[in-house]
This record gives structure tokens, C-alpha cells and sequence, in this order.
């Protein structure tokens, strides 16, 4: 019985960092209609942002997320500008092969300068015990990150002119641009935000596990899972996804093998997709 | 068909492959061939998938990866020959498609490619903790396995031709699609779907059907891939790399023209293998393959063949 809270709790904690991943992904998505496919590698530049910063540069590591999401934010314009900007109203073929070429180049780059060795950040916080479980203070800080940064995002999406607008140009970008808004630059910025969540989410991830630069790859297929949980192009059921993700890995920890856990994510993420296209969670969906 | 000239193109590139290395018997010549066979294999069968019907299967590499372990189940457990192997398991993966599609393919666009992604992966979770098909670490041939192709020395030669066999197969059913009503039918699919079904194109039999027959021959050439290997693994069976590499070969070379997705496979494994023997590129082979599809998607969306038959309109006629 304690196993299965034990696991619960640290699956809904996880569960957390895994929605604040897939927010920039559903963001994305929700404003130009991109699958983004430089996701897993940029959550794998969120972690390594952060080992240098914190092995090598020696700040803490929660200060560090202040320039990895302001880094990422750029990162993201410069990709928008290179590889999304001429791809937008053309097939979804199209710019799926874009931000998967993106991913290649900046995965080759990833794999040269640092191998495909794991790295480790050194960083721990006394946790909390209980029944013989501890749950580590960097899972619980971590978690609490990823719902503030959600938090944050919400407040600017909703209370800004600059949010107010991306939301206009996500919903009918046509009347969006007859009512005077610059609608390719606010793509522009919805994509560096998409990525800035991305790399602040791979930041918080090296807080807790090993990785290495293909570690991305599996947080970018669990965010697809998640994305398809809250809704495709719906950042705020995404944290909800994220959360009830957590929740099914840690609800399965306990009673059969960790190797089973993706067969079941995967068909479930089918299995949703194809009977409730638009997610089972339809919060703050206004358009 | 055979009054196309397209048709005899296609009999004499079967010729070259079979001839080159046949006559030669350059072993490193075959090699080479036999991966391009391969890869043609997997592009021309995807091109039914993007080119014709415009559904962006993402997961294509699944029908291969499950054909090579069906096939490599039924030569080392139950001691088939490789021959019957390889087609039930290229019929009972059509099957699995068949089933799968009446689901998915209600699917468009974006949530179609999100899916054949996650189909990928649970397919290979599940085989990798199928314990009849060797779990993670996968399935291993004895050496005897070889002796009824006469050793492994000539065993080697005997799958590579069976191999351009299936590779001649590929092209000509693109080819015999192509040119049929279905062909149209899918044709229109592709244009616009709503509009087909209205004209009275029935669209889920269709899809469904295109989807099965490009599952067959990958699942066929996985197994004799594979039994050449003498090894299967989860992570190379499906490896989602591939199953990606197999849409920029296809963009490389022209989505929708069976020429191109031929071309555009031979290229891109020519252009590999020399990305990785090369001293200067072998550590960039992942950064200059990308940034080629990114130029390609952006300034050439045709591809190779789209250029070609802008140059030259007539040669649509030749090379289709």
C-alpha cells in the first residue's frame, strides 16, 4: 500500500515536468498548426544549458533557469526564422521534415561536442521520508517549478497584449493580421516560447536523472503522449496530460515491470487519438 | 504496362543490380547494392503512402521491423524455410495494417503522422518484451540456418537477389498503381479528400487497402534483411531514424514519381556511406544530411524529380 502512494506521489511529480515539456510542444501546435519535432532536441539543449552552468559556471541551478529560458526563447526565434518562417500554410509534410531536419543538424552538433555519453549534475536537497520512501527535495522543488513556469506562461498568454495576441493569430490568424497584429512576428515569439518552456522543462529534468544528448528523444514522445492526453494545441490541459501521465507510470510502477510501461503509454496514446481527437481535457479552451 | 517505357527502365535496372556484382562478384559492390535495394524497398512502398494518398505515415520503419521478426520467428523457432517466412510474414503484417487502418485513418494530417509515431513505439515496446520473439535482446540465427541455400558464403548472394527481386516488385506495383482507377482514386484522396469521397471515391476502403498493400513488401524484405543479418534487435528493427531517413529519401528524390523515390534511395545511400567514411564529415553525417533536407524543404519542395520535370516537361512521360 505504501509503495503504490510512494509511487503515485512521485509520479504525479514527475508527471509535473513531463506537462511543462509537452506546454511547449501544444503551444506550438495550437498557434501554427507545426508538430515540432526539434522538441526532444531542444529539451536535451535545456539540459546541457544547465550542466554548464552549474558544473561549470558553478551557479545554482534554479538561478541557471533565468538564462536557459531566456537562451531558449532566442534559439526558438532563430529556428522559427530558418526553418518554420517559409514552411507555414504548406503541408503538414512540409514542416514536419523541417523541424525534423533542424533536430538532425542540431542532434550531429549535440553528438560531437559531447558524445552520446551520459553527464550528471551534482545537486541533491534533503527530501521528505516517509514510511521508509523518500521523495528527493529536488523531485518536489522541481514540480513546483514546472507549475509556476506554467503559471507564468498562463498570466502572459491571457493578461498581456503580446499573449492576448498570440491567442488572436492561434485562432484565426487571417482576421488576427486585418486587425493590425504582426502576425510572423508573433509566430516568431510563440515558437521561442514553445522552445524557452522546452529547455526550462529539459533544465528541471537534469535536476533529477542522468542524460545524455538523445535523452530528448523520449521526453519529446512522452510529450506526444501528453499533448494527445489534454488536447492537441491546448497548453493548458497539457499540465493536466503531464500529470495524469505521472500518474499512470507511477499507478503501473508497482505491478509490472518498468519495460511494460511504454506499451501501455503508446497504445493508450492510439487508442485516445483515435476516439477523442480533440483530448479528454478541454480546460481553457476558448477557441 | 509493359508499352510503357517506364516498364523496361525498371527490367533494366533489375538487369544492373543483378549483373553488376553478379559478373564482378565484388562482395563490397554487393553490399552497397543491397542496402540501396532496401532502402528503395521502404521509400517506393512509403511513396504509395505520402506520394499518392498524401497521409505522411511516420512510423513506415513498424512494417519492416515486425516482418523481419515474424520472419526470423518462424526460420529459428519453427525452422521454416526463409522463403515461406518471408511471405506469411509479409501477409500477416498486411493483415495487421489492414486492421490497423480501419482505426487510424480516420485520422488526417498531423494527428495521422502523431499516430503511426506512437503505433511505432508500441509496437516495439510490446516486441521487446515478447518473450518468444527474444525480448530486448532480440533473436539470433545458428549458422546452420544458412545450410539449405547451400552454406553461408552462397546464401549471401542468393537473399541479395531475392532482395532486387523484391525491389523490381516494389517499382512495378508503384508503377501498375499508378495507372490504375485505384491509382486515381487515391490520387484524388490526395487532392482533396471531402471531393473524392462526394464523387464517389470510397475513401476508407481505399486508404485502408493502399495502406495494407505498401505494409507488404517492406514486411517480406525485412525478414530476408534481417535473416542476412543473422541477428534481430528492437532498437534496429524499429528504429525511428529510418523510418524518417525513408521520407527525406523520398523528398530528395520527388515525392509521388516512382522514379524519384527510386532515385532518391539510391542517392541518399550513396551519399551516406560516403557522409561516413569520409574523415572530414564522418562526425557531421547527422548535421549535413539534416541540413540537405532542410534545403530541400525549403527552396526544392519537389524534389529531384520536380526540377527535373519543370526543365523537362516531356520526360514525365519517360520517367514517371
Amino acid at each position: 500500500m505504501y509503495d503504490l502512494v510512494a509511487s503515485l506521489a512521485s509520479g504525479v511529480l514527475v508527471g509535473a515536468i513531463y506537462g511543462l515539456a509537452a506546454i511547449g510542444l501544444s503551444l506550438i501546435f495550437g498557434v501554427m498548426k507545426v508538430i515540432n519535432l526539434t522538441h526532444g532536441a531542444m529539451i536535451a539543449l535545456g539540459m546541457f544549458a544547465l550542466y554548464f552552468f552549474v558544473s561549470v559556471l558553478g551557479f545554482n541551478p534554479y538561478v541557471s533557469l533565468l538564462p536557459i529560458v531566456a537562451g531558449g526563447f532566442v534559439v526558438g526565434v532563430m529556428v522559427y526564422w530558418i526553418a518554420v518562417n517559409r514552411v507555414i500554410g504548406s503541408s503538414d509534410l512540409m514542416s514536419l521534415l523541417a523541424t525534423f531536419a533542424m533536430n538532425m543538424i542540431i542532434i550531429g552538433v549535440g553528438t560531437a561536442l559531447w558524445t552520446t555519453s551520459p553527464y550528471n549534475v551534482d545537486f541533491s536537497l534533503p527530501g521528505i521520508s516517509w514510511h521508509g520512501y523518500t521523495i528527493p527535495g529536488t523531485q518536489i522543488v522541481a514540480a513546483a517549478l514546472a507549475i509556476v513556469i506554467a503559471g507564468l506562461l498562463y498570466v502572459f498568454l491571457y493578461h498581456t497584449r503580446t499573449g492576448k495576441a498570440v491567442r488572436a493569430v492561434a485562432s484565426n490568424r487571417q482576421a488576427a493580421e486585418l486587425m493590425g497584429i504582426p502576425t510572423r512576428r508573433i509566430l516568431a515569439i510563440a515558437f521561442g516560447l514553445g522552445i524557452a518552456v522546452a529547455g526550462a522543462a529539459g533544465a528541471l529534468i537534469a535536476t533529477l536523472f542522468p542524460f545524455t544528448i538523445l535523452s530528448g528523444g523520449s521526453y519529446e514522445l512522452k510529450s506526444f503522449v501528453v499533448t494527445v492526453l489534454g488536447g492537441l494545441g491546448n497548453p493548458a490541459g497539457a499540465l493536466a496530460g503531464g500529470i495524469l501521465l505521472g500518474l499512470i507510470e507511477g499507478g503501473v510502477a508497482p505491478f509490472v515491470d518498468v519495460s511494460w510501461t511504454p506499451v501501455i503509454e503508446f497504445s493508450l496514446f492510439v487508442l485516445i487519438l483515435i476516439a477523442f481527437p480533440a483530448g479528454l481535457f478541454r480546460i481553457g479552451k476558448n477557441h | 504496362m509493359y508499352k510503357r517505357p517506364f516498364f523496361w527502365i525498371v527490367l533494366a535496372v533489375i538487369a544492373a543490380f543483378v549483373l553488376v556484382p553478379g559478373i564482378s562478384g565484388d562482395v563490397g559492390l554487393r553490399e552497397s547494392l543491397l542496402l540501396g535495394a532496401v532502402y528503395i524497398v521502404l521509400a517506393s512502398n512509403l511513396n504509395l503512402m505520402i506520394g499518392y494518398t498524401g497521409y505522411v505515415n511516420f512510423g513506415n520503419i513498424a512494417f519492416f521491423g515486425l516482418g523481419g521478426y515474424i520472419g526470423m520467428y518462424l526460420v529459428t523457432a519453427l525452422h521454416w524455410s526463409v522463403w515461406l517466412a518471408s511471405a506469411v510474414a509479409g501477409a500477416s503484417v498486411s493483415l495487421f495494417a489492414l486492421l490497423l487502418g480501419l482505426g487510424i485513418l480516420r485520422l488526417r494530417g498531423a494527428y495521422f503522422a502523431l499516430a503511426t509515431i506512437g503505433i511505432n513505439e508500441a509496437v516495439k515496446a510490446a516486441v521487446s518484451n515478447f518473450s518468444p520473439f527474444g525480448g530486448a535482446s532480440g533473436m539470433y540465427l545458428s549458422f546452420s540456418s544458412f545450410a539449405p541455400l547451400g552454406g553461408p558464403r552462397h546464401a549471401l548472394w542468393i537473399i541479395y537477389f531475392a532482395i532486387v527481386v523484391l525491389m523490381g516488385a516494389s517499382l512495378l506495383l508503384s508503377l501498375a498503381i499508378k495507372n490504375s482507377k485505384f491509382g486515381l482514386g487515391l490520387f484524388a484522396i490526395r487532392e482533396d479528400e471531402d471531393a473524392a469521397i462526394v464523387l464517389g471515391v470510397r475513401a476508407p476502403w481505399y486508404k485502408s487497402a493502399i495502406f495494407a498493400l505498401s505494409a507488404f513488401l517492406p514486411a517480406m524484405v525485412g525478414t530476408l534483411y534481417f535473416f542476412k543479418n543473422g541477428v534481430i534487435l528492437p532498437e534496429q528493427a524499429f528504429d525511428l531514424t529510418l523510418s524518417i531517413e525513408a521520407i527525406v529519401m523520398l523528398m530528395l528524390g520527388g515525392q509521388g514519381t516512382i522514379f524519384g523515390a527510386a532515385f532518391g534511395a539510391f542517392v541518399y545511400e550513396q551519399f551516406r556511406g560516403f557522409l561516413l567514411v569520409s574523415p572530414l564529415f564522418s562526425q557531421f553525417q547527422l548535421v549535413v544530411a539534416g541540413i540537405l533536407l532542410l534545403a530541400i524543404v525549403l527552396f526544392l519542395p519537389g524534389g529531384f524529380m520536380g526540377w527535373v520535370y519543370r526543365k523537362l516537361p516531356r520526360l514525365r512521360k519517360v520517367l514517371e
